[in-house]
């Protein structure tokens, strides 16, 4: 099957591209500040940096940061889980930092360096905290594991940064990769089936091969 | 999410203003509360002035030998500066305490102030609430209300504060620096940051419109020993039923601070006397005002426990 023609049919594509070409006989002209009132949209211009290359985007100003990776760039294995923050599917690094995706406007990452699952590994060349994924069975149907593995990759950099967290007795000493202090620092990151421990396994095993 | 303007302001100055000059503009800075709430339709800008340019992402040691901690100073950042683990460690506990790695990797301090209620029915638009529709109702009173407000509610609106790095902030007496549209600059104290609002909940906070924070400043630093207890419905990542910020000093003397239980950050410094007579001397006095629902009224006593759980540990 071509995913990508069926991709580009679907009801979502076709109402983004109406939305699109009618703010385009809007905002004839520069993009800045047209005078949007009601439910008109405006389109402004964003370049990001996704996994290495560089994408010039022109976006609703409501696309948020996820919408952007999987509904223009079609890098969909950043999930839409809640949309609200709470569930952590959306989980990408940008500038080296872990965030919510779903929860930050594309806008506000004009030149930002973004990177999702797809930049973290291939499968010939698969990312340490991957290969550990499947080593422990981090996952049971897959829907948050792009949104763990980049957490988790995350939390381990905030911990060799020495960040802190709720658990530290002594905030002032730097932290280390127990299992209750990956709980206590993945706890943004949620998972229907329950793969909670294995995840705790795929992390400490990482975090011993680093360290 | 309904449709905006977006623009990303180069001044503070020009930020003020470019707020000040549109009905319906907002400032964004980390946006994960106004995103939340955008999407909700709770929220319905329609021009955002992002402020990300405004270089106020510094923290540097004031000359009265406290810290200026810049508005847009993410949390994490700011949990981990190690002036204020070392000096204000409440701060940086109770920062930690709150949200998710995630969202404190992209919340900034200003935003974190003037993060919105999480009161359910604020949240369901087909409910009324006095706080997001002026004059509709609370339907929190007589709802379920097991996580609202005890105390410095009114009939108008039971909902609470519900950060925890605010509660910190009001035990080391903290100030939030602002810029007005006209240029002119103002300190307020915390305590008299978030209001107590009466009859008019949508009013939260004594900003003015178009009134722009630039920085949250800290005296210098009281020593002692400092804590954060937070008791809610899960380990992590959940808001605070009740959480207490605490500095004890070595002669028993200290002071406490409430969250989760009031349209701000709750304290009573008379009632600070009382902490070597134990917490529930002190509980007396800084809930004797208290106006429980019947569904929340266990967080009196939980308080009060809480309470006891930091002087213990504290004397440990």
């Amino acid at each position: 099957m071509d995913s990508g023609d069926a991709f580009g049919f679907s009801r979502r594509g076709v109402l983004i591209g109406g939305s699109a070409a009618g703010a385009v006989l809007v905002n004839a002209g520069p993009v800045q500040a047209a005078p949007a009132t009601g439910d008109v949209p405006t389109i402004m211009p964003v370049s990001l940096e996704v996994n290495g290359k560089r994408h010039d985007l022109r976006l609703d100003t409501r696309t948020t940061l996820l919408d952007a990776l999987r509904e223009h760039l079609k890098l969909t294995g950043t999930k839409k889980g809640c949309d609200h923050g709470q569930c952590g599917a959306c989980t990408v690094m940008v500038n080296g930092e872990r965030i919510n995706s779903c929860l930050s406007l594309a806008l506000q990452h004009q030149g930002d360096k973004v990177t999702t699952i797809e930049g973290l590994g291939t499968p010939d060349k698969l990312h340490p905290m991957q290969a550990a994924f499947i080593e422990h069975d981090g996952f049971q149907c897959g829907y948050c594991t792009p949104g763990q593995i980049c957490s988790a990759v995350a939390v381990l950099g905030e911990i060799k940064r020495g960040v802190p967290s709720h658990l530290q007795e002594d905030i002032v000493a730097a932290p280390a990769a127990s299992n209750h202090e990956l709980r206590e620092r993945m706890s943004g990151n949620i998972c229907r089936c329950g793969a909670y421990s294995n995840i705790m396994e795929a992390m400490l095993q990482v975090s011993g091969e680093s360290a | 999410m309904k449709a905006f303007t977006y623009e990303r302001a180069q001044s503070v100055e020009q930020a003020a203003a470019a707020v000040a000059r549109k009905p319906g503009a907002k400032f964004l800075a980390g946006g994960t509360n106004l995103l939340d709430l955008m999407k909700l339709q709770i929220e319905t800008p329609t021009h955002l002035v992002d402020v990300q340019d405004l270089k106020l992402d510094r923290i540097e040691e004031t000359p009265e030998g406290g810290l200026r901690i810049g508005a847009l100073v993410r949390n994490t950042a700011l949990a981990s500066d190690m002036r204020v683990r070392r000096d204000y460690g409440v701060l940086t506990r109770a920062i930690v305490a709150g949200a998710s790695g995630q969202l404190r990797n992209k919340a900034t301090t200003a935003g974190n102030l003037l993060q919105r209620t999480r009161c359910p029915y604020f949240y369901d638009t087909n409910q009324p609430c006095n706080k997001r529709q002026p004059g509709s109702g609370c339907g929190a009173i007589g709802g379920v209300s097991r996580q609202l407000g005890v105390i410095g509610v009114s009939d108008a609106c039971i909902a609470t504060y519900p950060g925890d790095m605010a509660v910190a902030l009001r035990l080391l007496d903290a100030h939030v620096e602002t810029v007005d549209p006209q240029g002119a600059q103002r300190s307020i104290p915390i305590g008299e940051f978030h209001r107590l609002w009466g009859d008019t909940p949508h009013i939260e906070t004594s900003l003015k419109r178009g009134e722009l924070i630039t920085a949250v400043t800290l005296p210098r630093p009281i020593g002692g020993r400092h804590l954060y207890h937070k008791v809610r419905d899960r380990a992590s990542y959940a808001f605070a039923l009740v959480s207490v910020a605490a500095v004890f000093q070595p002669d028993g003397s200290g002071r406490v601070a409430f969250g989760g239980v009031a349209p701000r950050p709750w304290r009573v410094e008379a009632a600070e006397e009382a902490l070597p007579r134990g917490a529930e001397a002190v509980t007396a006095q800084v809930f004797a005002e208290a106006r429980p629902t019947a569904d929340n009224r266990f967080k009196l006593q939980l308080a009060t426990r809480t309470l006891a759980g930091v002087l213990a540990e504290a004397r440990s």
